[in-house]
């Protein structure tokens, strides 16, 4: 297997790339998409009941089969991995966002509506900082995830290691299939790892020393 | 009535000018969809510029609601409110609110930013400068007694429940707003932290004269704090809007006799200030000072214990002349507030902190809560024992007195409880060992 990955190291290195980069892109843009769509649940109460059909029902959809219906519509390639993933993504952040939101104390709020602080300064400057902790747990839980659905992704000729776990699946059997299956997983394994030690950094700059537990 | 004259030497015979601006309630209602009886009925008061106006009574009956609807976070649902003669549906809110200081019980303060962050939120929002904001920063941390250099750059969580609520009034008066509204402000702290913060408010205004609106469920503080107090029945409605001298004079009504409730006669005790009494000027010694010289002089003034100052003349502790040690006077090691009652505070405040000092005394200060002196149980006490005997004499003064025509007209309402001797007669039993 050592020799495996030597000759390979340079496809190796560049699809491990790719597999990140995929991650972390959709992993913003559901950030982005997550933190929108809690601002306006939690502002409008008649829409959370959706909110969270949506987050319930959609954590329970296999990604394999949102990937064969998207196939027809988007084509192959990136397009539908980004879909997917970023889809996949967005859900545990939109749960912890909600929650997040929603446990600002109301005394604080009314506090800051009373020192005429107007809706938008009220999010930027309360809301938003102290639903941030538990959007950020929402984050890690999202990365985690997000590697895997990337893998499966390949299975629409995405980019990224998911790839080698097909080919190795298709040649069952064959010389290189176990190195091929490995090597990806194992690769996946790192990166998350190393995915979540950089958020972890990250947490720790963004989150008011105030509020840090 | 005579007793007015009870009061302390009212906030209007001050020299500082007056700050605040006046407010007028007329006829404002406000009712919430579910509730079957309106929150607020028809309320109709003037809020005079300058002064502090408790909201009192019962749990339920309108005072958060009438509070909110003056910096609009509630509508009222008919009448008008005006400011500084303004009605305020002509202002846009948020500019309103930022010129109304609003504090609410435990300060509310915003846990994710710094002590200096959560007062100079205003401020920023009225776009100052930095430079403007940070001195106005530092000013509002000195005058309600927090370091600045200690407390400046904490986060909320690393104060105690006091401190909290000092930032928050210092949040409240960031902008030099003219009018404060406050929701029971000192109702989550302990009473010793309470009196201390009430005493900093009084001190406060003393200086700014804000009109300050300030709802309590509790008589006692609304009689301390107040110029005027409004006691409420359910919906808002006025049962008496008087001086804390006259409420507790001559209550309006029953509701009011009920809700002040019993020992009258003491609660005007509330009515006296620790500056009436007559101060004893204990020595003291600054920090720094030679240990051989404050003997020296405090011998020659005939006292065994010095009260220990800081820089600022703050009293720091209240020593033992043979406990001191070394060649300088030195910082005393605990780092525990000492027991101080501003000479705004009550008798009763006075009285409740001696009764935890080891002296037979309490260390007064003053503005800047400089050390003014030491008021002595037996003083203390002593004009205790003349003020019931004064009330207890006008009491009597009163009921015996013929009242004029005019003033019969004004008190038909009370004349059949003057009367019917039972309940004073008891009363005066009651009073008559006090006085003696
Ligand atoms: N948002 C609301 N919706 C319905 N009823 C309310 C609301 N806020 C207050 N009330 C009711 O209005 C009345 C007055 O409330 P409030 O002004 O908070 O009283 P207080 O501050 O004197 O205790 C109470 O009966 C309370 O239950
Ligand atoms: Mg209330």
């Amino acid at each position: 297997m050592w020799q495996f990955v030597v000759d390979r190291w340079a496809d190796i290195s560049y699809r491990s790339f790719q597999h990140v980069s995929l991650v972390v892109q959709s992993v913003l843009l559901a950030t982005v998409i997550a933190v929108s769509v809690a601002l306006l649940v939690t502002s409008y109460a008649k829409l959370k009941p959706v909110a969270n059909f949506i987050t319930s029902v959609g954590l329970t959809l296999p990604s394999l089969a949102l990937l064969g219906l998207l196939l027809p519509l988007v084509g192959i390639g990136t397009l539908p991995a980004v879909i997917v993933v970023t889809f996949y993504a967005t859900l545990p952040i939109l749960r912890n966002a909600v929650v997040g939101l929603e446990s600002v104390s109301p005394n604080l709020l009314e506090s800051a509506r009373g020192m005429g602080m107007g809706q938008l300064r009220t999010f930027a400057d309360v809301r938003l900082p102290l639903a941030w902790p538990v959007i950020v747990a929402g984050l890690r839980v999202s990365t985690q995830m997000s590697m895997g659905v990337a893998a499966i992704a390949a299975y629409a000729l995405g980019p990224g290691l998911g790839g080698y776990i097909f080919t190795g699946l298709a040649q069952i059997g064959g010389a290189n299939a176990v190195n091929y299956a490995l090597v990806a997983t194992i690769g996946i394994v790192i990166l998350a790892l190393l995915l979540d030690l950089g958020l972890l950094v990250i947490e720790r700059l963004t989150t008011s020393k105030g509020i840090r537990i | 009535m005579s007793t007015d004259t009870d009061r302390t030497p009212d906030h209007s015979s001050n020299t500082t000018e007056v700050s605040g601006v006046e407010i007028v309630f007329d006829e404002v209602v406000k009712t919430y969809p579910g509730l079957q009886y309106p929150a607020v009925d028809r309320l109709s008061i003037t809020i005079p510029a300058g002064e502090i106006v408790m909201f009192v009574g019962p749990s339920g009956c309108g005072k958060t609601t009438s509070l909110k609807m003056i910096n609009r976070l509630l509508e009222p649902t008919s009448g008008t409110i005006t400011i500084d003669g303004v009605d305020i549906r002509k202002r846009d809110d948020d500019d309103l609110r930022r010129h109304i200081g609003f504090v609410i019980q435990g300060g509310s303060l915003f846990p994710h930013m710094t002590v200096a962050q959560n007062i100079a939120m205003v401020p920023k929002l009225l776009k100052w400068d930095k430079s403007r904001t940070a001195d106005r920063v530092e000013e509002l941390l000195d005058l309600v007694g927090l370091d600045p250099g200690r407390f400046r750059d904490r986060f909320p969580r690393e104060l105690s429940g006091g401190e909290q609520q000092r930032v928050g009034v210092a949040r409240g008066l960031a902008a030099d707003p003219p009018v404060i509204l406050m929701d029971e402000p000192f109702g989550a702290v302990d009473p010793i932290t309470r009196q201390r913060l009430q005493d900093e408010l009084l001190t406060i205004q003393e200086a700014l004269r804000k009109t300050i609106v300030c709802v309590t469920h509790d008589i006692d503080e609304a009689i301390k704090l107040g110029d005027r107090i409004l006691i409420t029945e359910a919906s808002a409605k006025v049962a008496q809007y008087d001086t804390p001298a006259n409420i507790l004079s001559s209550p309006a009504n029953d509701f009011v006799r009920d809700f002040v409730g019993a020992g009258s006669a003491l609660k005007t005790l509330s009515l006296s200030r620790v500056d009436e009494v007559q101060l004893y000027h204990q020595s003291s010694a600054r920090v720094g000072e030679s240990l051989a010289e404050v003997t020296r002089r405090a011998r020659d003034h005939g006292d065994r214990s010095v009260i220990l100052l800081d820089r600022n003349d703050r009293p720091l502790d209240w020593v033992w002349l043979s406990d001191l040690e070394g060649d300088q006077i030195r910082e005393p090691r605990h780092d525990r507030d000492m027991l101080t009652v501003s000479h705004l505070a009550t008798l009763n405040d006075a009285l409740n902190s001696m009764l935890v000092s080891i002296h037979d005394g309490v260390v007064v200060t003053g503005g800047n809560d400089k050390y003014v002196g030491v008021a002595g149980f037996t003083e203390v006490t002593q004009l205790i024992t003349r003020k019931a005997t004064e009330a207890h004499e006008r009491e009597t003064a009163d009921i015996a007195r013929a009242p004029s025509d005019e003033e019969l007209d004004e008190q038909i309402d009370e004349v059949p409880d003057a009367g019917s001797g039972d309940d004073d007669g008891d009363d005066d039993d009651r009073q008559r060992p006090e006085g003696e």
